[in-house]
């Protein structure tokens, strides 16, 4: 499993990354700026709703409140059927105060009525008119038993009133009413509160309980009213604004509606267009690697440039997938809310924003502190997992060498800083979401008191205070969004810039100028080196100085000398796939400067040391580019090299794949790859020999199948084992990157120089 | 997972049991803040209540804020403890165990899963019991509660809220559903992504000789288009999730308020206000419930993961190992090893990969092993440093059985020199001085064994020389270069044995040549054990050990061998010609 290189999470340059970033997306912007409005319609519609739901919620409440206009109505009604003048002329009519002569006498003789009684009622007689004000009045302070004579039961507007009612309707008391049904059925006509009939009885009742309330307890009001007649209770019945309700319901589903819509397809878009993106710097990278000039991959490690076109360009667009929307919504939120709570009411705005603002103070502190301990953390679990590895790979070593201890204390070390780091890291970045709930519910306290202050002044509605505990939800989100987009922004640009660095690489030189060809079938196979001189990038001294020699076709040119001795440099400069710096190489009369990459290569049948195969099937392997290579032909060159069999017991053939761990056999490789090389039919071979990996008897066998490919052609063989290049016609000795010596062996051995001591070196203990 | 608990002490879980009453009290007034909030509502929305109140009530709310905030940061401090310390430990215990494990153990596991099981599975074992253990403990405890506490208000609003839970968690489910299982396809492809590259990088030579760049970048297309297709759909789903998501809260809170129109509606004047009341209160409460059940959905989605790691963890520590230490801290003889009629087989393997063999070599002897590869020569010798276990006959080091000896004790009689260097990402001195084995390696002995091995001649051309820093896995040194220090490594271990298991193949003859003869120069008392493939480099040993599929099919010197032993020739004439072998 290939090991995640810590990598630095920082741009160099943040700005120009980002700059580059953009100008790379380019093609893109036309989606990009809908995703960003879409991002920024989606906010705004969800700054948008707060208010409307506000709205909702002072409609209810405004249906808690009894419909005072249907109770001034009543009221009204009822105060003008009982006010003074209306009394003044219904009082005698209803009272019917009968004075007349009879009953004078009646109750002068009457038995029943004390002597003292009577002389109260001469008294009234004398001192009253009948059509004075204070007559009515001061009837209530005649006796019962008089009373009962002078008011006899009769009928007012078809009711029937009887004494006890008569005297009654006499002690009204202004402040504290309280009246039967059949006064009320004399007294009150009936009310028309919009459909409701309310009778007088019912208004009697109406009358009776509110005039017992001594209360301002609007519970007990309430719970008063609930006992009052039902034509009374409807009238008064809270009516809730189901019109405007309705609108603002369906306004808020759409909005609603619309803005997932917005955010659905925003995310969809840049979900294409970061994915496209990834997809087109994929490809990008795929070609440039195939321009880069060799040395390059000389320079730089596999795993590097693997970690480019795999983890960097899918940090690239997963963070702009997800940060660049999120950035762009979470402003718009955060500036519009701002914008939206000032218009709402600037006091409870400045409220929310301070409340909130005391938070992020506190949450920046407690990022910046828990940023410095997880750069820690991933520092030292790098080392710690390094030191696993290390141990791990080796652990036959440090068993045999009794290296536990210095193994277990390393361990323990590095194991206890990266607790430390663990914990405080994890700890500080665990204090982020209490912090947020915190900062929530502060904002939501300061603004609920502040809001409840206002409400009581009369200032603002109670709508206002849960809009705003709506904004103060939406303001504080964003500001972590933001927070947390420009990190990952930073990993972006980061990333971004290790991708284009790559694609910014200085290619292999430009050979469009080159015109000639060299026909690969006319091609006869002479070499010449003259005067060639090479130095690689950053090298002071030439590896090849002053190198010049000459090959007839057919002929076999040995490169031997130690490892590290720089043999593959001639590969190299054979393939163009370095350039030599002076001389030059001339293959059948044409230099090779003046012919195209392409067309040396395909002059060269290149079999080399480690044997190149890719996951695929067997023919696949051996036909690799080539078009139009029938079966028969694989199976022929299959049948040259000895693999034939090999490849017939395989369960499926020529088809059956090949993957790392398969049966297929180091030497078995090395066969496929020469037999890969035969199917080219190219004047020039280059061997670089497999010896070390390989078996004995596997190796004959290879040896076997070299051989055969060497036959007809202009061969290049890299040798470890002397005994195969005796019969070379040139070898050349190298060491430490240089040509020491050339000549055929006779004539090396002769020397007795390098070359020699080499050759002998083998037989000596 | 829980078994791995176990490596908590009693501390830990005391702190742990500590954090689950905080989190409790963290959900009681979490839970309590709305009823402060609904009793805020009330009073600003009743005409005539008092200032008094609400501050009242809003310093309880503060208060309760604050309190759960206290609790979060103690919670959030133990349990980052514990989730720390369990890492720690299990680490430390995973190590160990590793250190342990025989080379058989090891090999089935493969070095690179045990490297992961020991950093990466921990980690996410470890981030999930940070962030998962008090989201497991809070998000039922919250459910509930908060699902209690609204229940008795009015069974619409519970139905309403419980059929937003169920949209909610089959969403979820279902786009998991849809998903998950291309995820584990787009894991693939980006393997296929990173093959396709390597292919063309390590190929880059072969790729650039055949011209067949254009071929690489259409297969490369291919995997790059499918991996994108599949990405996009991917994504495309879960871009359904976070709007339906908000939908779902949003229609939640609007049909609550809704539905609290009609209730308010049919009721009693008197209890309008105490319903309007609890439709705040109640939008609140239900937002919890939802986000409780996320919270769990979300448990659910990431406890798989970590459960894989926890139990690949598991799987390592409750390996038994099969080499166990003896007791031995003596022996009879020095400098001898002996075999007695040695088969070796890999425990569950049927076949043998060495039958019957049996020799001995003496004090100051050299004996070598030669054979084609499989041939069983490096298992042969794995079983002196007790690599593996003989499964039938002895192996016998200073006239003990291996299997009886302390293992330290044990190593320190060996210098053993593996094929693949091992290097560490320490300097030059450090390297070759690595290991314990009771002695004290001067600075003498380093430069020593330096020369000998023959390492000198790069060593000195290193910027600082012995202080050089060599990187992890010896990646700034060449292949033979590391072997040359792993020689100096056992040089420096003055063991009465050396173990030279094909670790000379890196090397060219002459280097080859010059370190065996300084070496033989410098130990004369030592002996050695060789594996090579090179005759050259086995010639002049004084036992050379012919194998065959695991059988001894030879053994004399090399004289003897070159006349009586048909595969020896076999092999030194595939090296050297009829005429070199005579010169010899």
């Amino acid at each position: 499993m290939p090991r995640k290189p810590i990598r630095n999470e920082k741009a160099k340059n943040f700005k120009s990354s980002m700059l580059r970033l953009f100008k790379e997306l380019e093609s893109f912007k036309y989606f990009i700026v809908i995703g960003l409005i879409l991002a920024v319609c989606g906010s705004v519609l969800s700054i948008m709703s707060p208010n409307r739901l506000s709205d909702l919620v002072n409609k209810i409440s405004d249906g808690l409140k009894i419909n005072q206009d249907n109770l001034e109505l009543i009221t009204e009604s009822i105060e003008s059927s009982m006010s003074e003048d209306t009394l003044k002329e219904t009082m005698p009519l209803i009272l019917n105060i009968n004075l007349n002569e009879t009953a004078i006498n009646n109750i002068m003789t009457s038995s029943n009525i004390t002597n003292e009684e009577k002389n109260i009622f001469n008294n009234f007689l004398k001192n009253s008119d009948a059509n004075s004000e204070e007559f009515i009045s001061s009837l209530k302070d005649l006796p019962v038993s008089i009373l009962n004579i002078i008011l006899p039961t009769s009928t007012y507007n078809g009711v029937l009133i009887s004494t006890e009612e008569k005297i009654e309707l006499l002690n009204i008391d202004k402040e504290n009413i309280h009246i039967s049904d059949t006064l009320a059925n004399a007294l009150l006509k009936d009310i028309k509160v919009g459909k409701y009939n309310i009778t007088p009885s019912e208004q009697a009742e109406f009358i009776n309980s509110i005039s017992s309330i001594n209360s301002e307890n609007p519970t007990e009001i309430y719970a008063k009213i609930d006992k009052m007649p039902k034509s009374v209770r409807n009238a008064l019945e809270p009516v809730f604004d189901m019109k405007g309700i309705k609108r603002i319901v369906i306004f808020l589903i759409s909005i609603y509606l619309l803005s997932a819509l917005f955010t659905y397809i925003e995310s969809i878009i840049m979900t294409l267009v970061s994915n496209k993106f990834a997809n087109k710097l994929r490809s990008r990278i795929i070609n440039k690697i195939n321009k880069l000039p060799l040395k390059y991959f000389d320079k730089n490690q596999t795993g590097d440039t693997l970690s480019r076109i795999t983890n960097d360009v899918d940090t690239v667009a997963q963070s702009m997938n997800q940060s660049l929307a999120t950035l762009v919504s979470a402003i718009t939120l955060f500036v519009g809310t701002i914008i939206m709570m000032f218009k709402t009411n600037y006091i409870m705005a400045i409220t929310a924003i301070s409340a909130s603002l005391l938070g992020f103070m506190l949450m920046f502190k407690v990022l910046s502190k828990s940023q410095k301990y997880f750069i820690e953390r991933q520092k030292y679990l790098g080392e710690l997992n390094a030191h696993i590895e290390e141990i791990y790979s080796g652990l036959n070593v440090v068993k045999a060498y009794n290296g536990q201890e210095s193994a277990n204390k390393e361990f323990d070390n590095l194991n206890e800083r990266v607790y430390n780091a663990n914990r405080k890291s994890q700890f500080l970045s665990g204090l982020m979401m209490p912090i947020m709930n915190f900062i929530g519910n502060f904002g939501y306290v300061a603004v609920c008191i502040v809001g409840a202050l206002l409400t009581m002044k009369g200032n603002i509605t109670f709508g206002v205070i849960v809009a705003f505990m709506t904004y103060v939800r939406l303001f504080t989100s964003p500001l972590s969004q933001i927070g947390q987009a420009m990190t990952s922004l930073q990993t972006t640009a980061a990333a971004g810039e290790r991708v284009f660095e790559f694609l910014d690489e200085e290619e292999m030189s430009n050979q469009d100028n080159i015109t000639k060809v060299l026909d690969k079938s006319k091609a006869k196979g002479n070499i010449e080196f003259v005067n060639v001189e090479f130095t690689y990038d950053g090298n002071k001294t030439p590896t090849i100085k002053n190198f010049s020699a000459k090959a007839k076709n057919g002929q076999k040119i040995a490169i031997v000398g130690p490892t590290g001795a720089g043999k593959t440099t001639m590969v190299n400069l054979l393939m163009k796939f370095y350039e030599i710096n002076k001389g030059d190489i001339i293959i059948d009369g044409v230099s090779t400067r003046e012919l195209k990459r392409e067309n040396i290569h395909s002059l060269f049948t290149m079999v080399l040391q480690d044997t190149w195969l890719f996951d695929g099937t067997i023919k696949e392997n051996i036909i690799y580019n080539r078009e139009n290579i029938p079966i028969e032909k694989v199976k022929e060159v299959c049948e040259i090299v000895g693999l034939d069999h090999f490849i017939k017991t395989l369960p499926k053939g020529y088809d059956s794949k090949i993957s790392e761990s398969d049966s297929v056999s180091a030497g078995q490789r090395q066969l496929l790859t020469i037999a890969r090389g035969m199917l080219e039919d190219a004047p020039f071979l280059i061997l670089d020999e497999a010896t070390s990996n390989v078996d004995t008897r596997t190796e004959e066998l290879v040896q076997e199948a070299m051989d055969k490919l060497t036959e007809g052609r202009t061969s290049f063989i890299i040798a470890h084992r002397l005994s195969t290049i005796k019969n070379a016609d040139l070898i050349l000795v190298m060491k430490d990157g240089n040509i020491i010596e050339q000549g055929n062996h006779k004539e090396l051995m002769a020397k007795n120089g390098f070359y020699a001591e080499l050759y002998n070196s083998q037989f000596e203990l | 997972m829980f078994k791995l608990l176990k490596s908590l002490k009693k501390e830990d879980y005391f702190y742990l049991f500590i954090s689950f009453i905080l989190i409790v009290l963290q959900v009681w007034l979490d839970l309590k803040m709305p009823d402060y909030m609904s009793e805020i509502t009330t009073l600003v929305q009743t005409e005539g209540s008092k200032m008094k109140d609400i501050l009242i009530n809003g310093g309880y709310m503060l208060l309760c804020a604050f309190a759960s905030l206290v609790c979060a940061v103690i919670t959030g401090y133990f349990v980052s403890n514990i989730s720390a310390v369990f890492s720690r430990n299990v680490r430390k215990k995973l190590f160990n165990k590793v250190l342990d494990l025989s080379t058989k153990e090891v090999k089935e596991f493969s070095t690179s899963s045990l490297i992961t099981r020991t950093t990466n599975d921990i980690t996410q074992v470890q981030m999930f019991i940070a962030m998962g253990l008090q989201m497991l403990i809070k998000a039922p405890i919250t459910a509930i509660w908060a699902v209690s506490k609204i229940l008795n208000k009015s069974w619409e609003w519970s139905a309403l809220t419980a059929v937003a839970v169920i949209i909610l968690l089959s969403t979820v489910g279902i786009i998991l559903l849809i998903v998950l299982p291309r995820f584990k396809i787009v894991q693939k492809l980006i393997d296929k992504v990173n093959n396709v590259t390597r292919e063309n990088l390590t190929g880059i030579r072969v790729i650039r000789a055949f011209n067949a760049e254009e071929y690489q970048v259409n297969k490369f297309e291919k995997v790059n288009d499918t991996l994108t297709k599949t990405q996009i759909f991917n994504q495309k789903a879960f871009a359904v999730m976070q709007p339906i998501m908000y939908l779902v809260m949003y229609f939640l809170t609007l049909f609550i308020y809704i539905i609290g129109i009609y209730l308010i509606k049919n009721s009693l004047m008197a209890d309008k206000i105490n319903i309007f009341g609890d439709m705040i209160v109640f939008s609140s409460y239900s937002m919890q419930v939802i986000m409780s059940f996320l919270m769990l959905a979300m448990i659910f989605m990431i406890l798989p993961r970590a459960n894989v790691s926890a139990n690949r963890i598991n799987e390592v520590l409750d390996k038994e190992t099969s080499i166990k230490n003896g007791d031995v801290i003596s022996s009879k003889e020095v400098g001898t090893v002996e075999f007695k009629k040695v088969s070796f087989r890999y425990p569950d393997a049927e076949e043998y990969l060495l039958r019957d063999i049996s020799f001995k070599v003496n004090k100051g002897e050299t004996i070598a092993f030669i054979g084609s590869t499989g041939s069983g020569k490096s298992s042969l010798i794995n079983l002196i440093p007790r690599f593996y276990d003989a499964t039938e006959g002895e192996v016998l080091v200073d006239g003990v059985n291996v299997k009886n000896y302390d293992l330290n004790y044990l190593y320190n009689k060996i210098g053993y020199v593996p094929q693949k260097a091992v290097m560490f990402n320490d300097t030059v001195e450090n390297n070759v001085t690595y290991g314990d084995n009771g002695k004290v390696k001067t600075k003498e002995l380093v430069s020593k064994a330096i020369e000998i091995s023959q390492a000198k001649e790069f060593v000195s051309k290193m910027e600082r020389q012995e202080k050089s820093l060599i990187a992890q896995g010896g990646t700034n040194i060449s292949g033979g270069q590391k072997q040359r220090l792993g020689i100096a490594r056992a040089i420096a271990r003055e063991p009465e044995i050396y173990i030279f298991d094909d670790s000379f193949s890196a090397l060219d003859y002459k280097t080859d040549y010059n370190l065996r003869h300084e070496l033989k120069k410098y130990t004369k008392e030592a002996t050695t054990i060789i594996v090579a493939q090179r005759i050259g480099t086995i010639m002049n040993a004084d036992k050379i050990i012919v194998l065959d599929k695991g059988k001894c099919v030879g053994m004399g010197t090399h004289k003897e061998l070159l006349k009586k032993c048909k595969l020896y020739k076999q092999i030194a004439l595939s090296q050297l010609s009829e005429e070199e072998l005579e010169n010899a």
